[in-house]
């Protein structure tokens, strides 16, 4: 739908290419390309302002000019001047005395009492003692949903039905204090930055909690509001920092540097999953890229390496290195592959492919894989673990049995031949991402 | 019909950046810095840069043809274009005979289990026996959420333990629809991002489900969408519009927004018709959409 950055200063750039160093309205015409890609990446419209006339004075200066590659010049200024510009990721500062505070706000549905869960979970893993306090007493069934997150991870929750949400505050510590616990994470209500009554509950609460950190919550698909939200979030109540949520779509997540840019505060974490476990921390180079449409690489590193067990990836690598990897472990290696996601949208994250995973659509790449699965599906496993045995009668009887034709059959046995070759080639890392995109 | 809520939800969009297009387009002449200025507008309300860029072409295209000069004139033919954007013909309505059975769905938090109880209230004040269905087996307290809200509003939920298969609850609701004389039934499903494969295939299967028991079901699937959303709303209702031919559109928390953009691009590049806003949280903020209504609430005076 949305054309990605790269391809269009490829667009731009082509054109400069043949004219050689950039002059200033060159540096313009590429800048607009930018200015839409960030547009239609979420970002306020007054933070990409001011974002392109910093680039904007770094690209006309000497830096562009005098370089041989000004093309590759400005992604670099763009990417890097993003890169700053998101900054640092925050750490939770939780130097002051026990029990430790934290609370988490921000909009309706913006995913405040899942990451509350997250967050116990991660810090219980840093060796603190959480507990979870559910103050949300209005919306149906918040307080049975904190419960029944923190049952699954043993944590335990504080929360009363009927109280007000301060008077829960001031209780949930002095439990804090009695149980001994280390650290008090408090979900609040959900609410809107432009409602006064329950902003005014939010500076009370936390006026009662003194929290070490309030962390705002917000999700990677907001909008233009991004902006006034953040605005009034850190006025209104003080925030200490920013976690993104639901980054695990394709929001480009623009928000976060609106709300950065605002407000001042540093991103935390990133949400990534609707599980416990899906809390990751935050690379500015990254989160740069994939505002800019340019893939993200590191990412698909990341979720190959989380979805192949350790166990399985070292069982193949000791069969690669050996040279006895088969169509069975291919087999098993695309069911691990299919995991992670449409091929389409797996092939958007490398940087280069994003413009050929659309002009595939995603039926057909997962129509291949479907294919290829099902051809695979058809063999016996002695076939899948000698392939050399696949002679024409068998061929024959693999087309049939999966729907397909004999030429398609040759052309998977061609591949993995190919596979083979290139992989005995490897010097072999954990994950083998070639054999994905040699499918 | 709007109520007075959604007028003064669109207040608030009016005193941002549509009340500025109307202040802009008030008077003085047509020139670059207009056209300009508009367009930074517009993509300001999240109507989106391709939408954007497509109303303004259209418009400097007639004013250069009909010779106008008059901003004033500009603005007459913006509204009458995005009244255009978001007028469709009559969505699918509940009839007499048989279970109406609606299928609801969206990313996480989008506002969808809200929605259906506000939904539920809407049939029942129009005398419909309503049966919602609670096959969002998978987050943590859905299932207490969707019942609660059937206390409230005094409506049965069918619903099996947490981690059960939602296709089971599909197939048991609409059994129990027929059995007991109901004429709509609300079905809530899980939220879901719409890149997740597994999750859209299984949306797919929730709807096969539903056609196996009644076979023109579900005659409707309502996407909610989040009015806070950007121009990922677009990308949400392309890929749901293709899983499960989503036949009408709920804007959820449009009291949040000073946007509502959003709806003219999904609109305008989708086609799909948005049917109804919600406007709070509470069982009454429900408006079916006006296309007349909504456009000219964001440009009234204020
Ligand atoms: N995919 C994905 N879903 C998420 C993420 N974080 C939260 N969710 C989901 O988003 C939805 C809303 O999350 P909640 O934690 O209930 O949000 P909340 O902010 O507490 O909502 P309210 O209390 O109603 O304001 C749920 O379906 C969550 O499972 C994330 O990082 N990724
Ligand atoms: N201000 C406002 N809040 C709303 C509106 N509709 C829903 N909400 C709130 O948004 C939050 C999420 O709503 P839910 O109905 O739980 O959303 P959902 O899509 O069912 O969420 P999941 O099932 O977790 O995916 C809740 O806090 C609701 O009260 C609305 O129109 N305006
Ligand atoms: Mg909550
Ligand atoms: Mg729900």
């Amino acid at each position: 739908m949305f054309e990605s950055l790269t391809e269009r200063l490829q667009g731009v750039f082509k054109k400069l290419a043949r004219k050689g160093k950039l002059r200033e309205q060159d540096v313009d015409e590429a800048l607009r390309e930018v200015r839409l890609a960030l547009l239609e990446a979420d970002v306020n419209y007054q933070v990409v302002k001011r974002f392109v006339g910093r680039v904007r004075e770094r690209a006309v200066g000497v830096e562009v000019m005098k370089s041989l590659n000004p093309a590759q010049q400005v992604v670099k200024i763009v990417h890097g001047e993003l890169t700053t510009m998101l900054g640092q990721p925050g750490r939770l500062d939780l130097s002051g005395p026990s029990p430790h505070t934290i609370m988490l706000v921000g909009l309706q549905g913006s995913g405040k009492t899942t990451t509350a869960a997250k967050l116990a979970l991660h810090l219980r893993q840093e060796g603190q003692r959480p507990l979870l306090v559910a103050t949300d007493t209005r919306r149906p069934a918040a307080m049975a949903q904190l419960e029944v997150l923190g049952r699954e991870l043993e944590i335990p929750v504080y929360g009363e039905e009927g109280g007000s949400p301060v008077a829960i505050c001031a209780q949930a510590l002095e439990r804090a204090r009695k149980g001994a616990y280390s650290v008090a994470i408090l979900d609040t209500q959900g609410r809107l930055h432009i409602d006064q009554k329950l902003m005014g509950e939010l500076v009370e609460m936390k006026d009662r909690v003194s929290p070490d950190e309030v962390l705002l919550v917000a999700d990677a698909m907001t909008g233009q509001d991004a902006v006034r939200l953040a605005q009034e979030f850190h006025q209104q109540v003080g925030l200490t920092g920013l976690i993104l949520t639901k980054i695990d779509g394709d929001a480009r997540g623009g928000a976060a540097l609106s709300i950065r840019a605002v407000s001042g505060v540093p991103i935390k974490f990133l949400g990534t999953g609707e599980k416990p476990s899906a809390l990751e921390a935050f690379h500015p180079d990254r989160l740069a890229s994939r505002i800019l449409g340019m893939g993200d690489i590191l990412t698909l590193i990341e979720r190959a390496e989380a979805s192949f067990e350790e166990e399985e990836a070292r069982r193949v690598e000791e069969k690669l290195r050996t040279a006895t990897f088969d169509l069975e472990d291919f087999r098993q290696q695309l069911q691990q592959v299919k995991r992670m996601g449409p091929l389409s949208q797996l092939m958007e994250m490398i940087p280069g492919f994003a413009s050929l995973s659309r002009q595939l659509p995603q039926e057909v790449t997962d129509q291949q894989m479907k294919k290829i699965e099902a051809i695979i599906n058809s063999m016996t496993s002695e076939e899948r673990r000698n392939p050399r045995i696949i002679g024409g009668s068998r061929k024959r009887r693999i087309a049939r049995g999966s729907g397909t034709t004999i030429q398609e059959v040759n052309q998977l046995l061609g591949q993995f031949r190919q596979m083979q070759k290139l992989m005995k080639r490897l010097t072999f890392g954990r994950v083998d991402i070639s054999s994905i995109f040699g499918t | 019909m709007f109520g007075k809520r959604v007028q003064q939800s669109l207040t608030r969009t009016r005193h941002s950046y549509f009340g500025r297009i109307r202040g802009l387009l008030a008077r003085g002449e047509v020139n670059e810095a207009l056209w300009q200025e508009l367009e930074e507008l517009l993509i300001q309300a999240d109507v989106g840069v391709g939408t954007t860029v497509a109303l303004i072409e259209a418009l400097r295209e007639r004013v250069d043809k009909e010779g106008l000069r008059q901003a004033r004139a500009v603005r007459e033919m913006l509204k009458d274009d995005l009244k255009r954007v978001v007028t469709f013909s009559e969505s699918p309505r509940c009839r007499e005979d048989g279970l109406w059975v609606i299928l609801v769905v969206g990313v996480n938090g989008s506002g969808k289990t809200t929605s259906i109880a506000k939904l539920a209230r809407y049939y029942q004040d129009k005398g419909r026996k309503v049966l919602l269905a609670a096959a969002d087996t998978f987050r943590a307290a859905a299932i207490d959420q969707l019942k609660i809200w059937g206390q409230r509003l005094g409506v049965d939920v069918v619903a099996h333990q947490p981690g059960g298969d939602p296709g089971a609850v599909i197939y048991d609701a609409i059994e129990a629809g027929q059995a007991r004389d109901a004429e709509v039934l609300i079905i809530d499903t899980a939220g879901r991002l719409h890149t997740k494969y597994n999750l859209m295939e299984e949306l797919k299967k929730l709807r096969r489900v539903a056609a196996g028991r009644v076979p023109e079901a579900p005659q409707e699937v309502i996407l909610v969408l989040d009015a806070t959303t950007g121009q990922n709303a677009l990308t949400q209702a392309k890929y749901f519009q293709e899983a499960v031919e989503v036949t009408g559109v709920f804007v959820a928390k449009l009291d949040g927004t000073a946007k509502g953009g959003i709806v003219f691009a999904i609109a305008k590049e989708l086609g799909i018709p948005i049917q109804y806003v919600g406007t709070g949280e509470r069982l009454e903020d429900l408006a079916e959409f006006d296309a007349e209504e909504f456009v000219e609430g964001l440009f009234a005076e204020s």
